[in-house]
């Protein structure tokens, strides 16, 4: 190892990495990988879950690619165990790279023992350099307390009828007004926003594990398996995502609970090829073949090796699916097939608040402005969190 | 490059027997007769019955499937129960208005999003660059729906510069087509941008600028073409969320048009409609996106050559 770190020169920018499952003492992985990596580049990374018997595993890495790149890096939430992790960042020293681990340019590089952690090192990357994302991880948080605690936050009951207070202006009494059967506008975005939450989250988590397990098998077993799998995902993927959810909720009727079915039926086909893609590029990696030399079983490298290694796209793809599932609901809700009345789904308040768009606009305004910030708060969050975690998951 | 074609041409086929599978089965596991659904449920069982095999409902499923099939074929989707005409004839009448929306929602999205890309792209990390991109993340985040609400109600109950609703004239299409079209802007321009960033840092935009090209020559003739393949891809996957877009659009504009009918046919629990509908856009956007692929081949040089 120490001659490994002797021949850095130069550092590369800060790229996708970082998860480590297991831990083992001494183990090395040096990981190299990249279109335009030279030979004498060498990422010394550790590797935790491959490896048993202190083996060795080498990956080239690096688009970036400076030349004579070298980058030292340890790797792993829990690398301690003497093992030492060097991390050089790129001379042209984006601000993307990390606080404090740069080293000169000398080569003499200096190994810094155990206290690198790239999931905290990314995290600071996001804080510092996309105040933006900051904000809407802030907002989403706060979005989630309100969620949690309506029942407390709100100022009124969600449900509540009052006819004589019925479609009254925003006031001190009633912030954004009421409604057509006198219910608070403000309190029923704030229970609304539970419906939003969960539609978002859990639709989009059962969908991407669905997608996940099935990229994992047609990337690894390929053949038929790949063939069969991905035809389906073709199938899936020329619906039109809301026509699709709306001839499932023709079928099972409408109701939230169908919704959270159909949106997790719908959109796995998306993850599956994109896990599929890097798993086809991932089993090629010598730390498969090493341990598939040792005998690990089919499913063990799949799940702990080559998903761990899918992880930082997995979370930039669920912080971006999280608003079309939400804007999905919202859509069906909207069209009068999602969330049924007296539910306070924000797409089932805009419609109801429609007809009377021209005398009280607020009523279908507010619940659409709920919804926008919520979808851009994840789009924001997820676009910064694909430039520190996966800067190579391209727009689509 | 032929057999590049044919072979593109023979994947998209399994693919529509796909999806019109899916459709179908999923449309035949609800709970229930359709035609007591139709028809109530105090209707004499004979008369059920008698019905439901003049409806073919009485076969087995994929001999049912292999009827729709050979009849889709013809170019006959079936018979709406609702509305007890073909629906063929239903999805043509309602057709061109829907064409008539989205494209010209594409052509307004093209505009906005390819100028505010390229302009961000030239100012990129400028204040320009910023305004714009958190607009068009804006355009994204912006349910379709809203969009349109808000411009009914400031363009068309405000300054009445557009009828409320309709679609029977040229100025009641504008409305819709940018509410539309809003939503595509904003991916458009984020995809322009980042294009013609990454573009840009090519050798060959340094050797067009050392050979004293003027910097929109260099653009517009050497960085642009390059940059816009992709986006070109794009258009077609644009194209399915257009489709799926209009359905909000027309329902908030009360456009006539294919969108209406998916609703319609799940409000009315009208099968037919409803199928034919989605497999008719279905297959709209599966030959959309077989174009767009055989399109790419045509504007890459590397690949056309390549062949």
């Amino acid at each position: 190892m120490t001659d490994e770190r002797t021949g850095l020169t130069r550092g590369n920018r800060e790229d996708q990495e970082g998860q480590m499952s297991g831990e083992t003492k001494g183990f090395a992985g040096v990981r190299e990988e990249g279109r335009a990596a030279e030979e004498d580049f060498a990422g010394v990374r550790e590797e935790g879950a491959a490896a048993e018997d202190g083996f060795v595993d080498v990956r080239e890495e690096g688009t970036v690619a400076a030349e004579g790149f070298a980058g030292v890096r340890e790797e792993g939430a829990a690398a301690e165990d003497g093992f030492a992790g060097v991390r050089e960042e790129g001379t042209a020293a984006e601000e993307s790279v990390a606080a404090g681990k740069r080293i000169p340019d000398s080569g003499e590089a200096e190994a810094q023992l155990g206290e690198a952690d790239t999931w905290q090192d990314k995290l600071r990357t996001l804080v510092r350099q996309n105040k933006l994302a900051v904000f809407s991880a802030l907002l989403i948080l706060l979005m989630i307390l309100a969620a949690v605690f309506a029942p407390w936050v709100a100022p009124y009951d969600h449900l509540a009828q009052s006819l004589t207070d019925r479609l009254q202006d925003p006031s001190a009494a009633h912030w954004l007004g009421t409604d057509e059967l006198g219910r608070d506008v403000l309190s029923r975005i704030i229970f609304g926003a539970r419906i939003s939450l969960t539609v978002g989250l859990l639709p989009t988590l059962i969908s991407m594990a669905i997608g996940t397990v099935l990229g994992l098998c047609a990337g690894f077993y390929g053949g038929k398996t790949d063939f069969v799998i991905m035809r389906l995902a073709d199938v899936m993927l020329a619906f039109p995502s809301l026509l699709l959810a709306m001839v499932v909720m023709y079928t099972m009727g409408g109701g939230l609970i169908n919704i959270f079915i159909a949106l997790s039926l719908v959109n796995w086909a998306g993850t599956a090829r994109i896990v599929r893609s890097q798993t086809l590029s991932l089993k090629e990696k010598e730390f498969v073949e090493a341990a598939r030399s040792i005998g690990v079983k089919k499913w063990t490298i799949m799940f702990r090796h080559i998903l761990p290694n899918c992880l930082p796209s997995l979370i930039v793809l669920f912080t971006l699916n999280i608003p079309s599932a939400i804007l999905s609901e919202a859509s069906l809700s909207f069209l009068g097939i999602g969330a049924q009345p007296p539910s306070a789904s924000w797409g089932l308040m805009v419609v109801r608040g429609k007809k009377y768009l021209f005398s009280e606009p607020w009523l279908s305004i507010a619940p659409s402005v709920a919804i926008m910030l919520v979808v851009l708060a994840f789009n924001f969050l997820g676009d910064g969190l694909r430039d520190v975690l996966d800067p190579y998951l391209k727009e689509q | 490059m032929l057999n590049r074609v044919l072979k593109r041409i023979a994947i998209s086929i399994p693919v529509l027997v796909g999806v019109v599978l899916a459709i179908f089965i999923m449309l035949r596991i609800v709970p229930g007769n359709p035609v007591t659904t139709m028809m109530g449920e105090h209707v004499n069982p004979a008369v059920i019955e008698k019905i439901s095999r003049e409806m073919g409902l009485d076969q087995p499923l994929y001999v049912q499937f292999f009827r729709y099939i050979a009849n889709a074929l013809r170019g006959d989707f079936g018979t709406s129960y609702r509305l007890n005409r073909n629906v063929t004839g239903i999805i043509l009448e309602a057709f061109p208005n829907t064409v008539k929306l989205s494209l010209l929602a594409a052509v307004i999205a093209w505009l906005i999003g390819i100028v505010s890309g390229i302009v961000a792209a030239i100012r990129q990390n400028k204040l320009l660059d910023r305004l714009f991109m958190g607009v068009s993340l804006m355009g994204v985040s912006m349910p379709v729906f809203m969009t349109a609400l808000v411009l009914q109600y400031v363009f068309a109950f405000k300054l009445k510069w557009f009828p409320v609703s309709g679609f029977d004239s040229f100025k009641a299409m504008v409305l819709p087509a940018i509410a539309l079209g809003w939503n595509s802007a904003g991916s458009i321009a984020r995809m322009t941008r980042s294009n013609l960033v990454e573009v840009m840092q090519n050798d060959f935009i340094r050797t067009a600028r050392a050979k004293g090209l003027r910097e929109n020559g260099v653009i517009i003739g050497h960085a642009l073409k390059n940059a816009m393949l992709p986006v070109v891809t794009m258009m077609a996957l644009q194209l399915s969320s257009m489709l799926s877009g209009a359905v909000l659009t027309e329902s908030v504009f009360g456009v006539p048009g294919i969108g209406r009918l998916a609703v319609n046919g799940i409000e009315t629990r009208d099968m037919p409609l409803l199928q034919g509908t989605v497999v008719f856009t279905t297959i709209l956007i599966i030959l959309g996106n077989l174009i767009a692929d055989l399109l790419y081949n045509v504007l890459d040089p590397r690949i056309r050559e390549g062949a």
